[in-house]
């Protein structure tokens, strides 16, 4: 249970670290938290011949509201993220969510960026920033660029991400004000990955729903965005049986595997039945700040 | 071909100095070349909490860092609480409570509850079992450590309380008394690299699964 051998690197600026990913990429790994990549590392599942220590990059930690979204650098700990003002102001969802990832022995060193570079298909932010149509910036070689949460993730710990580029920046448009939002999810212990589970935020005007956005984890090689349950939902007044039936959407739009925590069947049915408590949930809070 | 780096960081208010490869991990760090082995190995992937410390005031797996990338920070293990032979108020709640049985996983335990009650002074039962989700103990006596956090949080309200009284000021967020700045400070060199002695068996264990 001892890490490969690899060389050190550890720059101070993001230039430095860009020019570094410029000269390595394929044969290096970014360390951000680690929370992840260490396991693997020690697990020898992963043996990169460089790493590439971000944590000194102090330029990459902030959180800023700039009106229309959150802009949060990728370095920010998930720790630091569940307990700012501005997240539990502007994303409740995201505070939320962060409550369940891991341990706080984990937050405390584990990254924003991080979380979504490694993209575990049971990973709350992943799902989180999907489903508020976020988006993260990159920089690499050929400069800078913009990547939506939909073109990000493309299979099971595997990102449009060229190995090159720097992960910096994630931006989470912030829902409307008086929003209802929820997060749930089933793990066998607190702490745990999430056997599934889902964020929802609900946009209410006069009884009836205006926007519904749903993202879903741990039911697919991806976070999944269930388009259908959200159309369903949209323009709708709020009743057990739209529920109901934004619960059977969703279960249409999983395709989760079974493995030895969970079939996939139970996966499936969990997906459905956590998507009814959520928007049962947003649909109280957007109601209470009505 | 290995390249030895120069690392020095503190533990418990010392300096220490040594030279590792950068794959150590801090934890490794702490045990073989700082001498101090009161921080546990269990799992080594993170998962089981035995390694548990404090890095500049906040938990930390030391499993899951390179002690590399702890060059000038403030480290407190499970040797950095005792008042020389009088223990830490967590400590003798543990002792009283019979929170430990093999005693393996119990730094891990101790380093999560000082954190964990310097956030929370008054938690409940529920948030005593949720804080302690990330700490594994295989001898499963979780009752009666919940029941030890519990009653180390009543004493160390009651002294906190007894200091405000004498008008001492004491932060709410530093209850434990521990995690903030270093309480002795003397430079040490760190014990010869012991990873270079020849014979030595493994005693590594491979720890829970995922």
């Amino acid at each position: 249970m001892k890490p490969a051998p690899f060389e050190y690197h550890c720059p101070r600026t993001v230039d430095e670290g860009t020019a570094l990913l410029a000269r390595y990429g394929d044969d290096a790994k970014v360390l951000a938290g680690g929370q992840s990549l260490v396991p693997l590392m020690n697990m020898r599942l992963a043996r990169p011949a460089n790493l590439i220590d971000i944590n000194r990059i102090e330029s990459l930690a902030y959180i800023r509201d700039d009106g229309r979204a959150l802009r949060i650098g990728a370095l920010t700990r998930q720790r630091a993220a569940e307990r700012a003002p501005q997240v539990a102001e502007r994303c409740p969802l995201l505070r939320d969510a962060l409550r369940l990832v891991g341990h706080a022995q984990i937050r405390n060193r584990g990254t924003i960026g991080g979380s979504i570079a490694h993209a575990d298909p049971a990973a709350e932010l992943t799902a989180v920033l999907v489903a508020l149509d976020g988006e993260v910036t990159a920089r690499g070689p050929k400069g800078t660029r913009v990547i939506a949460a939909r073109d990000l993730f493309v299979s099971y710990l595997t990102t449009s991400l060229d190995p090159r580029e720097l992960l910096t920046e994630v931006c989470l448009p912030a829902p409307p004000k008086g929003a209802g939002w929820s997060w749930m999810e089933i793990a066998r212990r607190h702490g745990d990955f999430a056997l599934a589970g889902v964020g929802v935020v609900l946009a209410v005007r006069g009884g009836k729903i205006t926007a519904a956005r749903i993202g879903l984890t741990g039911v697919g090689p991806t976070p999944v965005r269930p388009a259908e349950a959200e159309r369903l939902l949209t323009g709708q007044t709020p009743s057990e049986d739209l529920w109901n039936g934004a619960a059977e959407a969703v279960r249409a739009a999983v395709a989760p595997d079974g493995d030895i925590h969970a079939s996939a069947e139970y996966r499936t049915h969990v997906a459905g039945v956590l998507t009814q408590r959520a928007l049962r949930e947003a649909w109280e809070r957007a109601r209470e700040a009505a | 071909m290995k390249t030895l780096r120069r690392i020095t960081l503190r533990v418990n208010g010392t300096a220490y100095t040594g030279e590792a490869e950068p794959r150590k991990t801090l934890a490794d760090f702490i045990r073989e070349d700082c001498g101090l082995t009161g921080t546990h190995l269990g799992c080594e992937h993170g998962v089981c909490g035995a390694c548990t410390i404090l890095m500049d005031g906040q938990t930390v797996r030391s499993c899951l860092m390179f002690a590399v990338q702890a060059e000038g920070a403030e480290m407190t293990t499970v040797e950095g609480l005792a008042d020389g032979d009088r223990l830490h108020p967590i400590q003798q709640a543990y002792w009283d409570h019979h929170a430990l049985q093999c005693g393996f996983c119990t730094p891990g335990f101790l380093m999560t509850t000082v954190e964990f009650l310097n956030d929370n002074p008054q938690p409940t039962e529920r948030e005593i079992r949720e804080a302690l989700a990330g700490n594994l103990c295989r001898c499963t006596g979780y009752q009666n450590i919940v029941t030890a956090v519990a009653a180390a949080a009543h004493t160390l309200a009651a002294a906190t309380g007894a200091l405000r009284e004498t008008g001492a000021a004491v932060p709410v967020s530093r209850a434990t008394g521990v995690a903030a700045g270093p309480r002795k400070t003397r430079a040490t060199r760190a014990a010869p690299h012991r990873a270079r002695q020849t014979g030595k068996p493994s005693k590594r264990r491979s720890g829970p699964k995922r």
